[in-house]
């Protein structure tokens, strides 16, 4: 049971390593592209919106190879699970990524998606199917991820009480650039959890001692030094833990800590003037912190056990009037986040663009003293329940900006219905005139096409005669008519003279034949060039013309059932805004009133404590008066 | 064990994490439902957000007219994009002025949709003007000018920021 504690500290160290897709090959599909730009940027929600769009559309097209997205679309496909595990959709990511492990793919695309099923099963809980999705890796895996799989795997065996497992992991983790610092640590839990004592702390010390530069590293240092020094004083061995807890930085995250245990190992073994030393510099430091606190309880403590009571009195009275300033403060933070001013102050946007946004929010007038919750607002359950009320905030910010749109639209579709419909039915009657006519040119057009064709596989001279030939062969063709019907003696001279006639005319034309077949092609191509912008502006008009419809016809029925999605998810939003809002003001209520609490009882301590102090000091001077 | 030892850890115990004593209230459930219902509205609202771009389309940009333009950087670009104009026809299409974000995604290999609008069928020119800083803290600007052809289909182009120093030659236009 001792040991609960570091079992959480091992887990806490598990970092978030969600890798990025990057440049890969080169990229052939844009909307692709534009997902991955508003992913890098954190804008989850439009990344999604975009592939999941993009990706939906490819699947539902016939010949999907023709499509761009064709090249890219099991990182497409790995992406959208990626982008939902960002956008904290769980169940969504899982099933993409399941997906994805079952399809065809390449082993660096499903060993890197088994990596972040893994992940996903450990982020909740679900420790044997993180590991059966750890088990699923095999063959090649991406060199980005190989250390994160390890030390996943780690902290799965670590979180399912199997240190024998988790220590052959982490000790091959030991070299690690990314993970050796926080593998070291581990590797000491891991000893911790085995009930290997002495293993567990010679690798602490190991771990403590790391030389780096890296602020996350040296905390890890840090770290890795206090637990130590906490082990030796839950083991009585006071002396031993003092060198481990100077080693923790002065000004490093654990820094505070550390010179409280300090301070309480040195009056352990009665050296009260090297436990003030500590205890000194902490009292000083911001107030709210809870081991300042203590050490301002702690500090006249020692200076009482060195009988100098009056400066011990001084600081019990300094502590009580710190203690109930404090308490009122947390007070007016209480009644702060029953206001509903915590939640406001949560979701402005200007205090979300800063890093040490939660820092900031104690400056916002009314706002609770958020020092007080540092320690609350670290924790999974409420940056979960925190992560979850701001993407709720920003969906409504989202809707409501939608459903002002709505009426924009409507307005548009109203102003483009009163334009064109007007207009449409004139314009609709001169094109039916105008197209019947150009129906009509067509079919003529066609005719000459066919003629031409003709022309060319089987010649006929007297179809490319002139009107005026062709008045002359039909007058000839009367006169022979009426020359055969006539009886006379010269119908034999007349045919001859009509026969010339005719040759005459078939000479002219079989001899200009190729010529005027020549011309009548040139005419026509010339013709099919002008019957070509016609066609194209027919359609263009076509085209335009249904534009015009499509402009306000059609959408009626969309923006009706859009509209009312888009009230009936506000309403949903606003629900569960208030649900998960009360769950954090309930959250950090219980929290600063279990920190008023705390001071409750130290106020009391130093109020009997000071009342002592000053008979203790009366005493003393009385002894020091008497003859 | 002293008595001054369970001082101390009891000290020590109440300076780690606090749990508050929420739990009676908050069960372990009403959180993962609630968080199971948040998960549930995210997704319903992706999807009317998926079916609002399409209308949004169909409505403000119909195929006929539409015509996008999009943004990118080659991989290994180290100069700082600070603004790119784009003029269409002479007309001022955009001006977009990077933040740090924006820049760090292209670098990344995200593809930026800078404009989109309508213009009618036929041939177009498109200016493009870069501006930024070198490496070594120059300032630099670029200009170039291309001719496009706007079709019945949407007309979709990508801007390609070679870098700077190439004159017109690093800013590629194409179709996409």
């Amino acid at each position: 049971m001792k040991r609960a504690p570091f079992r959480t500290i091992g887990l806490l160290l598990f970092t978030s390593l969600v890798t990025s897709p990057g440049h890969g090959d080169e990229l052939k599909d844009l909307y692709f592209g534009e997902a991955l730009y508003y992913a890098h940027q954190g804008y989850f929600f439009e990344a999604l919106e975009r592939l999941d769009t993009e990706v939906r559309q490819h699947e539902n097209i016939d010949e999907p190879e023709l499509d761009s997205l064709f090249f890219h679309i099991d990182d497409a496909e790995f992406s959208l699970g990626d982008f939902e595990l960002r956008y904290r959709m769980h169940h969504r990511a899982g099933r993409a990524i399941t997906a994805v492990l079952e399809g065809a793919v390449d082993d660096v695309v499903r060993n890197d998606a088994a990596y972040r099923l893994a992940k996903i099963h450990f982020q909740k809980g679900q420790l044997s199917d993180a590991i059966d999705a750890l088990d699923r890796i095999e063959g090649r895996v991406p060199d980005g991820i190989r250390d994160d799989i390890e030390f996943l795997r780690a902290n799965v065996y670590l979180a399912e009480e199997r240190p024998v497992d988790a220590s052959a992991v982490l000790k091959r983790l030991q070299g690690s650039k990314d993970f050796g610092a926080f593998a070291s640590y581990n590797l000491g839990i891991a000893h911790l959890q085995d009930g290997e004592r002495d293993k567990a702390l010679a690798q602490l010390d190991r771990a403590g001692q790391i030389v780096t530069d890296d602020a996350t590293e040296l905390a890890i240092r840090d770290k890795s030094n206090i637990v130590l020094g906490t082990i030796l004083l839950e083991d009585g061995d006071f002396e031993r833990a003092i060198p481990y807890l100077n080693r923790v930085r002065l000004d490093g995250p654990f820094s505070n800590q550390a010179l409280l245990s300090a301070g309480w190992a040195s009056m352990s073994i009665e050296n009260y003037e090297r436990a003030v030393v500590p205890w000194s510099i902490l009292a000083e430091r911001e107030v709210t912190d809870g081991a300042a606190q203590e050490a301002m309880l702690a500090l006249p403590y020692a200076y009482g056990k060195l009988d100098i009571h009056g400066r011990a009195a001084v600081y019990y009275g300094k502590a009580l009037d710190s203690f109930g300033a404090e308490v009122d403060k947390l007070d007016r933070s209480i009644e702060s986040i029953r206001d509903g001013k915590f939640l406001e102050a949560l979701v402005r946007e200007e205090i979300r663009k800063d890093k040490d946004w939660v820092i900031r929010l104690r400056s916002l007038p009314e706002a609770p003293e958020t020092y007080y919750l540092m320690q609350l607002l670290a924790t999974h359950d409420f940056q979960s329940g925190l992560q979850n009320y701001l993407d709720l905030s920003d969906l409504r910010r989202k809707l409501l900006t939608w459903h002002g749109n709505f009426d924009s639209f409507e307005d548009m579709i109203g102003i483009r219905r009163d334009h064109y419909e007007p207009l449409l039915p004139e314009i609709d009657t001169r094109f039916r005139k105008l197209d019947s006519r150009l129906r009509l040119r067509i079919e003529q057009h066609k005719m000459l096409v066919k003629r031409r064709d003709d022309l060319l596989t089987r010649p006929r001279p007297e179809f490319l005669a002139t009107r005026d030939e062709q008045a002359v062969l039909a007058r000839i063709e009367s006169l022979e008519k009426q020359i055969q019907a006539a009886d006379t003696r010269d119908r034999d001279r007349l045919m001859q003279r009509v026969e010339r006639l005719k040759g005459v005319l078939s000479f002219t034309l079989d001899t200009e034949y190729h010529d005027r077949l020549t011309a009548f092609d040139q005419n026509l191509r010339e013709l099919d060039a002008v019957m070509a912008v016609s066609q194209k502006q027919y359609e263009q008009y076509v085209r335009s013309r249904q534009a015009a419809t499509h402009s306000y016809e059609g959408y009626d029925d969309s923006l009706r059932r859009l509209r009312a999605e888009v009230g009936d998810s506000i309403r949903t939003v606003d629900m569960l805004m208030a649900r998960q809002g009360r769950l954090l003001e309930i959250l950090a209520i219980d929290e600063l009133t279990a920190r008023r609490s705390r001071l409750e009882n130290y106020r009391d301590k130093a109020r009997f404590a000071l009342a002592d102090s000053y008979d203790r000091a009366t005493q003393a001077q009385a002894r020091s008066e008497q003859p | 064990m002293s008595r001054l030892t369970r001082i101390l850890l009891a000290l020590v115990a109440a300076s780690l994490p606090l749990h508050p004593g929420y739990a009676q209230e908050i069960s372990g459930a009403d959180m993962k439902s609630l968080d199971g219902q948040v998960q549930e509205i995210k997704s319903d609202v992706l999807s009317i957000a998926s079916e609002l771009s399409d209308l949004e389309e169909r409505l403000l940009y119909p195929s006929n007219t539409q015509m996008a333009v999009f943004v990118s950087i080659p991989e290994k670009e180290a100069f700082r994009l600070d603004a790119v104009k784009l003029e269409i026809d002479g007309q001022l299409a955009t001006h977009h002025i990077y933040s740090f974000k924006e820049l760090e995604a292209l670098q990344k290999g995200g593809v930026q949709r800078i404009y989109t609008g309508n213009v009618p069928t036929g041939d177009h020119q498109l200016d493009v003007t870069v501006i930024g800083k070198l490496k070594n803290g120059d300032d630099f600007s670029e200009s170039g000018s291309f001719s496009f052809a706007k079709g019945v289909e949407p007309k979709t182009l990508g801007i390609t920021l070679a870098g700077p120093g190439l004159g017109k030659k690093g800013i590629l236009v194409g179709d996409w």
